[in-house]
């Protein structure tokens, strides 16, 4: 491993164990935060009683379908979009402030449409996740060489077959930073909307914990959340590198 | 005159309007969807109206208020955080080796599953809405503004240090101008998440601001008030995106 990799081991590392030194001289009050290491075996009690199975299945579920939903659909609407100039041109301003708006607002209104289940919960993780798929897929077009744009022509493919063969490949790693953003923006929307409004899933058991004062539960399901995430971004990240070594960039 | 800035001057209407006929699109698919699901949602007419008379009752300021002042507090410490720990690691280059993927997958994190943490250190009430605010932002912040001083040409540093300027010297006329742009394009980035964070924070536990007002909407089941609600969040996030925006192509375009 490199020196940079260890020295960050190291950083994460001290930061685990000054945590637990606190926690354990007591300097923080176990109402607030309880040592990682109890974290850690409540967790390995909690996965192993299976009492959270339905919850973590449903929440990755979830998170799953909004993020194939996400790149997908942020796929073929960019690649629409990136055909018709004046369409994106007028389109610009609006995905460039589309984060700006505060979705979780519009949960209630999901609720309203697709009731108070899967579908509300996905909806907002796909809404979180698809723009930054359209806008990767935008801006990874706009790079492609016109060589191969033109070969395309030359071949006289039509559309979808250009797209396929030529510009998904050529766009592969402008496409990555969308996918990689629509991994981590599903996962934030389908948490978010579970803790604020539902009766199941992880966000729901996280927020259930604490209104119960069941601080142990609670830790370690956030430490679940926390290196499934942290999992799934770096086996992403890890794929990435190689795939862009492959292509010898 | 050249035939060039007309063209221009053709080009940029015809953006506009594009840009018009877009709005407009959204409009009547909005009403479309009122027509199908009348229970639901309210029409764009009533909701503009429903959000101007809300502006006008004396209930809502008290909330707009509280969301904004917890909203602004949040914004300043997560400005003045991140970018300490941006330009601090920026400036280290083994620190910000260290320190970037960390920061980016503290950026992807689902956060809101750490409200439960703030809550119990800062309790219910205004801190914690600023706390969550503020976690939301910093990352976003530093991260660009890290980025923003590696990337200075390393000429600049060079002439600072031979100018023999001291460190707050170096950052102030030196590091600082050279990383506005990208600072600016965190900043918006920031200024969002900041908002989101606010308005989680609202909706999951207090008992004031327009989360809250959200929340308790639901509960009652009044639609026009929802919507009103969200229209007008929409519209000021909107126009302070488009400002930073500006600002940012501005910038950009300056330094390029």
């Amino acid at each position: 491993m490199s020196r940079v990799g260890i020295l960050r081991l190291v950083v994460v590392g001290a930061f685990v164990v000054a945590l637990e030194l606190l926690c354990r001289f007591g300097l923080i009050s176990p109402r607030i935060l309880i040592a990682p290491s109890d974290m850690a075996t409540r967790l390995v009690q909690l996965l192993a009683s299976g009492k959270f199975n339905a919850d973590i299945s449903e929440t990755l579920g979830n998170v799953a379908l909004s993020f194939v939903l996400s790149v997908v659909g942020g796929f073929v609407i960019g690649a629409v979009i990136h055909d018709f100039p004046r369409l994106r041109r007028a389109i610009d301003p609006f995905l460039a402030s589309y984060y700006a708006l505060p979705f979780f607002a519009f949960y209630p209104l999901f609720i309203v449409l697709f009731g108070l289940g899967r579908g509300s919960i996905v909806a907002i993780g796909f809404l979180f996740g698809v723009v930054a798929m359209i806008i990767a897929t935008l801006n990874g077009f706009d790079r492609i060489p016109r060589v191969l744009e033109k070969t395309a022509r030359v071949y006289g493919m039509r559309p979808v077959a250009a797209v396929l063969r030529i510009k998904l490949p050529s766009a592969t790693p402008y496409l990555f930073t969308g996918i990689k953003l629509a991994i981590a923006y599903s996962f934030i929307g389908v948490i978010a909307a579970e803790f604020i409004m539902a009766s199941s899933g992880l966000g729901y058991s996280i927020a259930y914990a604490f209104n119960n004062f069941d601080n142990r539960t609670m830790y370690a399901l956030m430490l679940f959340v926390i290196v499934l995430v942290t999992v799934v971004n770096a086996l992403f990240h890890g794929y990435e590198q190689r795939l862009l070594r492959r292509l010898g960039r | 005159m050249n035939s060039g800035c007309c063209d221009d001057w053709g080009a940029d209407m015809q953006r506009l309007l594009d840009v018009a006929l877009l709005l407009l699109a959204g409009l009547v698919f909005w009403q479309v969807l009122h027509l199908i699901a009348p229970f639901a949602l309210t029409s764009p007419a009533a909701t503009a109206a429903k959000a101007w008379s809300m502006l006008a009752s004396p209930a809502f300021w008290p909330h707009a208020a509280e969301t904004g002042k917890a909203f602004v507090f949040a914004l300043l410490l997560a400005i003045a955080g991140g970018l300490v720990i941006g330009l601090g690691l920026g400036l280290n280059r083994t620190g910000a080796q260290v320190a970037e993927p960390i920061l980016v997958s503290i950026y992807s994190l689902p956060k809101v599953t750490l409200y439960p943490v703030i809550l119990l250190i800062f309790g219910l009430g205004l801190p914690a809405k600023i706390a969550f605010g503020t976690i939301h932002g910093i990352i976003p912040i530093a991260i660009f503004a890290m980025n923003a001083v590696r990337n200075l040409p390393g000429v600049h540093l060079k002439t600072a240090r031979v100018l023999n300027l001291s460190r707050a010297q170096t950052l102030l006329t030196v590091v600082m101008p050279g990383a506005l742009p990208e600072i600016v394009s965190g900043l918006r980035i920031g200024f969002s998440l900041t908002l989101l964070g606010v308005l989680i924070g609202e909706m999951f536990a207090s008992q004031r601001g327009l989360g809250f007002l959200i929340m308790n909407a639901i509960g009652l089941h009044d639609v026009p008030t929802i919507m009103a609600t969200i229209l007008l969040l929409s519209l000021v996030a909107i126009s302070a995106s488009a400002v930073l925006l500006w600002l940012d192509r501005h910038l950009h375009h300056r330094a390029a």
